[in-house]
C-alpha cells in the first residue's frame, strides 16, 4: 500500500495553513479580546471558523487520525466560543430592555403577577381582619425587628411621629432599603423552580405583616394616613415584588406543566425569560427606595404623598400595559 | 485532546448554529469548586476596600456614604454576572482554572443568561453555608421538623451539580447553560506522513484486513508517547503480538519503524475502507 499519498495526509496538507492562521488568531483573542483583531482579520475569523467547521466534518469522515481529529475539534470549540461568545452591544441593549423587552415580558406573564398580586393582597386582607379582631395578634405575625417598638399598645401619638418624622440619613436609608428589598425579590424568584409554592408563601406571609400594620394604624385613626406613609414607594415596590413573585411562579408553572417540551427545556426556556422580569423588578425597587427614602422623608404632608400614589400607579398601568401590549 | 487523555472525563456535544457538532469537555466540580473560592475572594476583598475606604474619607452622617453602600450592594450581587458577560463567560476565577460557560442548546450565550444563572448564587451557597453553621438561623422559632425539611431542601439545592448528567447547578438549569473546560488542542505531526511509514514494508491486504479502527488509535496512542524505556519494551511486545496475528514471516530489527510502517499501511486500508462506506471498528477475530 505504500507509494501513494493517503487521502487524509493530502486534506491536511491542503488544509492546515488555515488552521493555524485560525489558531493565531484565537491566541490573541483569547489574551485580550476581539479588541486585539484588526478590521481585516475581524472579516477573516467566522470564516475561518466556518472552514474548521467543514474541515472537522470532512476529517470525521475520511481521516482515522484520532489526534487530528481532536486537534480540530478543539479548534472548532475555540473559534465557536469566539464567534459566538456573549452578545455585546450594552447600550443599546439597555434602551432595548426598558423601552420592549421588559414590558412585554411583564404582560406575558401578567396571570402570573396578577396571581402573585392576589395572593399578596389576600395576606394583607387576613393580617388585617385578624389583627382587626385581636390586637394581639399583631405580635406573632410582625418580627419584633420590624415593628420596632410600634404595636397595638402604641398611642396615637407614637403611631404618628414615625409617620411624619423626616430622618437624618435619608440616603444611607435608601441605599440599604434597596439592597434589602432587591435581595428579597430575588430570592422569590429563586425560590420559584421548587413549583412555587415557597413563592406563594413568602407573599402570603409579607401580605399579613402589611396587614397587621395597616390594622393598628387603622385602630388609632390613621388609616389614611398609613397608607400615605406606605404607598408612594409602596406601589412599585409591591409591583416589584408581584413580579418577582409572577417570575417565580411561571417557574414553578414551566416546571409542573412543562406542555411540549422537555421538563428541563422548558424551565430553561421560562427562566429566561422569567430572568429579564427579575431584572426589570430590581430597577424598579430601585427608584421605590429612592421615594422612600428622599421623597418620604422630605414630605410629610398626606396629600402630596397620596398625590405620588396615584401618579406612580398611573404611570406603571401605562408602561406594561401599553408598552408591554404593543409588542404582542 | 483532553477527550482521549482523560476517559473518565464527561463530554457534551454541542450543535453549533452551523449544525456541525463540536465536542466539550464539562468542567469537573473540583476545578469548579475552585474558580468559586477564587471568585469570593475577589468579591471579599473589593468589600473590604469599598468598607475601609467609605469609612477613612466618610463621615458617619455624610450622604455620600450611601454611594458606598449602593457600590457595596451592586459589587456583591452582580459581580459574577458582569465577571462572566465581560469576560465572555469567564469570571476570573474561571479564566485562572481555564473554565467557561456556554449556553446549552449551542446557541450564543446571552446577557439573560448570564443574569439567570446568577440569580441563585445566594441560594445555593450562603443559603447552605447558614444552614451549616447556624441552622437555627434559617427559620427563627419554627418547630423542628420546618428546620429539617429546610435543612434537607437547602443542601439537595446545594448538591444538585452531583447529581445530573451535566454536572448543572439551579442556576445553570433556569439559564440553559453549562460550564465547560477551555477548549486546548495542539496540532501533532501525522504519523503516516513520516519517513519510516513512508519506506517500510509492504503488507497484503489480508494482513490489513485484520484490525480495526479502535486498535488503530491504541497504536497510534502508544506511538505518539514520548520515547522512553516503557515504551519501547512496550512497542516490542506489540510488535510481537501483531507478527503472530497477521502472519508476519520477515524478521523485524526495530520494532518502532515496524509498527509506523504497519501503522501508516493500516490507516490507509481502515480509511479506504470508510470511504466505500465500511467503518470497521474492531479487529475480525
Amino acid at each position: 500500500m505504500a507509494g501513494f499519498t493517503l487521502r487524509s495526509i493530502e486534506f491536511r496538507r491542503e488544509r492546515e495553513a488555515s488552521w493555524r492562521e485560525l489558531e493565531e488568531l484565537l491566541d490573541r483573542v483569547s489574551g485580550q479580546g476581539l479588541g486585539a483583531l484588526a478590521a481585516g482579520e475581524l472579516h477573516r475569523l467566522p470564516t475561518l471558523y466556518r472552514a474548521a467547521l467543514s474541515s472537522l466534518s470532512v476529517a470525521r469522515s475520511i481521516s482515522l487520525d484520532a489526534s487530528l481529529i481532536g486537534y480540530l475539534e478543539s479548534l472548532a470549540a475555540r473559534a465557536y466560543l469566539a464567534v459566538y461568545g456573549v452578545r455585546r452591544d450594552y447600550f443599546d441593549t439597555v434602551v432595548r430592555f426598558f423601552t420592549h423587552t421588559f414590558p412585554s415580558r411583564v404582560w406575558a406573564l401578567r396571570r402570573e403577577v396578577a396571581l402573585a398580586l392576589a395572593v399578596l393582597a389576600l395576606g394583607t386582607v387576613c393580617g388585617f381582619a385578624l389583627t382587626a379582631r385581636n390586637p394581639d395578634v399583631f405580635y406573632s405575625l410582625v418580627p419584633a425587628g420590624l415593628a420596632a417598638g410600634r404595636g397595638p399598645s402604641s398611642s396615637r401619638q407614637e403611631l404618628a411621629e414615625v409617620l411624619v418624622s423626616g430622618g437624618d440619613e435619608l440616603s444611607l436609608m435608601a441605599s440599604f432599603l434597596f439592597g434589602h428589598n432587591a435581595k428579597i425579590g430575588m430570592t422569590c424568584f429563586g425560590l420559584g423552580f421548587a413549583a412555587g409554592v415557597p413563592v406563594a408563601l413568602v407573599l402570603f406571609i409579607n401580605g399579613l405583616i402589611l396587614g397587621a400594620f395597616a390594622a393598628v394604624h387603622w385602630q388609632h385613626g390613621l388609616g389614611l394616613e398609613f397608607w400615605a406613609w406606605v404607598l408612594p414607594h409602596g406601589v412599585t415596590e409591591l409591583l416589584a415584588v408581584g413580579l418577582c413573585g409572577g417570575a417565580g411562579l411561571s417557574l414553578g408553572r414551566a416546571f409542573v406543566f412543562p406542555g411540549r417540551y422537555a421538563r428541563l427545556t422548558n424551565l430553561a426556556r421560562q427562566g429566561r425569560e422569567a430572568a429579564q422580569v427579575v431584572l426589570g423588578a430590581v430597577a424598579l425597587f430601585f427608584l421605590a427606595a429612592l421615594i422612600e427614602g428622599y421623597f418620604r422623608q422630605l414630605v410629610t404632608a398626606t396629600a402630596p404623598r397620596l398625590a405620588v400614589v396615584a401618579a406612580t400607579a398611573a404611570f406603571w398601568l401605562w408602561y406594561f400595559v401599553a408598552l408591554g401590549r404593543r409588542r404582542g | 485532546m483532553s477527550d482521549a487523555a482523560n476517559p473518565a472525563a464527561r463530554s457534551l456535544v454541542l450543535d453549533t448554529p452551523e449544525h456541525v457538532p463540536v465536542g466539550f469537555v464539562l468542567a469537573d466540580l473540583g476545578n469548579r469548586l475552585a474558580a468559586l473560592v477564587v471568585d469570593l475572594l475577589i468579591v471579599g476583598l473589593g468589600l473590604a476596600v469599598l468598607v475601609l475606604a467609605g469609612l477613612i474619607f466618610f463621615e458617619d452622617d455624610d450622604p455620600l456614604t450611601a454611594l458606598f453602600l449602593l457600590a457595596a450592594f451592586l459589587w456583591r450581587n452582580f459581580y459574577f454576572t458582569a465577571g462572566e458577560i465581560y469576560g465572555r463567560g469567564r469570571t476570573p476565577g474561571k479564566r485562572w482554572l481555564r473554565t467557561r460557560v456556554v449556553a446549552r442548546d449551542g446557541g450564543p450565550l446571552s446577557a439573560e443568561q448570564v443574569f439567570a444563572r446568577n440569580l441563585t448564587r445566594d441560594l445555593e451557597i450562603f443559603l447552605p453555608l447558614t444552614v451549616l453553621l447556624a441552622p437555627k438561623e434559617l427559620v427563627p422559632g419554627a418547630p423542628w421538623w420546618v428546620g429539617v425539611a429546610a435543612v434537607v431542601w437547602v443542601l439537595a439545592l446545594a448538591l444538585l451539580p452531583f447529581f445530573n448528567q451535566h454536572r448543572a447547578r439551579l442556576g445553570d438549569l433556569l439559564a440553559g447553560t453549562i460550564v465547560v473546560v477551555e477548549p486546548v488542542g495542539e496540532l501533532l505531526p501525522d504519523l503516516a506522513a513520516a519517513d519510516a511509514a513512508a519506506r517500510g514494508p509492504a503488507f497484503s491486504r489480508e494482513q490489513l484486513d485484520v484490525y480495526g479502527i479502535r486498535e488503530l488509535h491504541v497504536l497510534e496512542k502508544v506511538l505518539r508517547r514520548a520515547p522512553s524505556l516503557d515504551k519501547s519494551a512496550l512497542l516490542r511486545t506489540i510488535c510481537e503480538k501483531v507478527r503472530a496475528k497477521i502472519g508476519w514471516k520477515p524478521p523485524v530489527e526495530n520494532a518502532e519503524t515496524f509498527l509506523q510502517a504497519f501503522y501508516a499501511a493500516q490507516r490507509g486500508r481502515l480509511e479506504h475502507k470508510m470511504l466505500f462506506g465500511k467503518r470497521q471498528e474492531r479487529k475480525v477475530r
